[in-house]
């Protein structure tokens, strides 16, 4: 640290993006990634509470939970596992073009980032109604019969699709706050907000999206995958 | 300005794009085939290859800081705590009698 007459603020040139309270660009990327990962490391937390309880209703209903992924489409999830990969490699190419100072394809590589995200909660949807036209939501009017459960085995299929439409719904409202958080940071990069020496935000945004990405391919196997070779 | 940041090649990215896709392939296809009581283990390690993948290489934490390693590292951690423990009480129950059951 020089002393405090060399570096009164205002009176040596620096970053406009350096805030004051840090050093240098570096120092200052290094706490706003930390903080990111925190935030992650939190909803690691959230989700895991989750996975906690799929845990262990999977391992009482096993039977129930087998006859009840059966039911989802395995086409249209595996479609949509491939369009999120996809999403994440646009990100990171995204990212890549912000980071060597590319304006033009930093944007188009965020837009498209977005529209496969739209590709991703369309297909959900799809998936979403069709489980309401086989009252397969939980509740009053859910039938366990397509998924051939009577009786007392019935019941534990609603666990499944509680569990199914809080999990992939949680994951789903990650990714419609995550589309119009992209397209802030993509109207920024048009506006030339970015540099190689600073596009933090553009950075921070992809782990976002990344985590998403990760949350998804756990779900998919967990709820799409089980016994499907009985 | 120096840059303390470790530009990743767009070859690199592509090249996980399709192991990441590979591995999906590989993970329906492993479903279909009965392997006994491994089609779980199975499938949860092509996920957790894949989101290796992930955090190393698009979350660049192959090449970010020790810090950011261990804030990852802890968040794995915590969540291995709360499945296992999850896991060690309902597999364990019935082991021993208990009172009433």
């Amino acid at each position: 640290m020089s002393s405090v007459a060399d570096t009164a603020h205002g009176a040596e040139r620096h970053h406009p993006d350096l805030v004051h309270h840090f050093e240098s660009l570096p120092a200052q990327k290094e706490a706003a990634t930390f903080g990111m990962w925190v935030f992650i490391a939190q909803e690691v937390m959230f989700f895991g509470g989750l996975f906690a309880a799929y845990t262990i209703y999977r391992h009482l209903y096993f039977h129930a939970f087998v006859q009840s992924s059966r039911h989802l489409n395995l086409p249209l999830g595996a479609i949509n596992t491939a369009v999120l990969i996809c999403s994440s490699l646009t990100m990171a190419m995204g990212v890549h073009a912000s980071a060597i100072g590319r304006r033009r394809p930093t944007v188009a590589w965020l837009l498209l980032t977005v529209a496969l995200g739209g590709v991703f909660l369309g297909i959900k949807t799809v998936e979403y109604k069709d489980k309401f036209d086989h009252h397969l939501v939980p509740g009053e009017s859910f039938q366990a019969e397509e998924l051939h459960l009577e009786g007392s085995a019935a019941r534990p299929a609603q666990i499944f699709y509680a569990l199914y439409f809080a999990m992939t719904g949680l994951h789903a409202a990650h990714m419609v706050i995550g589309i119009p958080i992209i397209l802030f940071i993509a109207w920024m990069a048009h506006r030339g907000r970015f540099s190689p020496e600073y596009h933090t935000p553009v950075e921070l945004t992809g782990l976002y999206w990344h985590f998403v990405d990760i949350i998804w391919i756990f779900l998919f196997p967990l709820l799409y995958l089980i016994g499907r070779h009985h | 300005m120096s840059s303390s940041e470790h530009i990743v090649s767009p070859v690199v990215y592509v090249g996980v794009f399709l192991a990441l896709i590979v591995l999906t392939g590989l993970t329906v296809f492993a479903s279909t085939v009965d392997l006994g009581l491994w089609n779980t283990p199975v499938a949860l390690l092509i996920a957790v290859t894949k989101a290796v993948l992930v955090v190393l290489f698009f979350m660049h934490v192959k090449y970010s800081s020790r810090l950011v390693s261990l804030a990852v590292g802890a968040a794995m951690l915590w969540l291995l705590l709360l499945i296992a423990g999850v896991i060690a009480d309902y597999v364990s129950r019935g082991w021993v009698g208990s009172p009433g059951t």
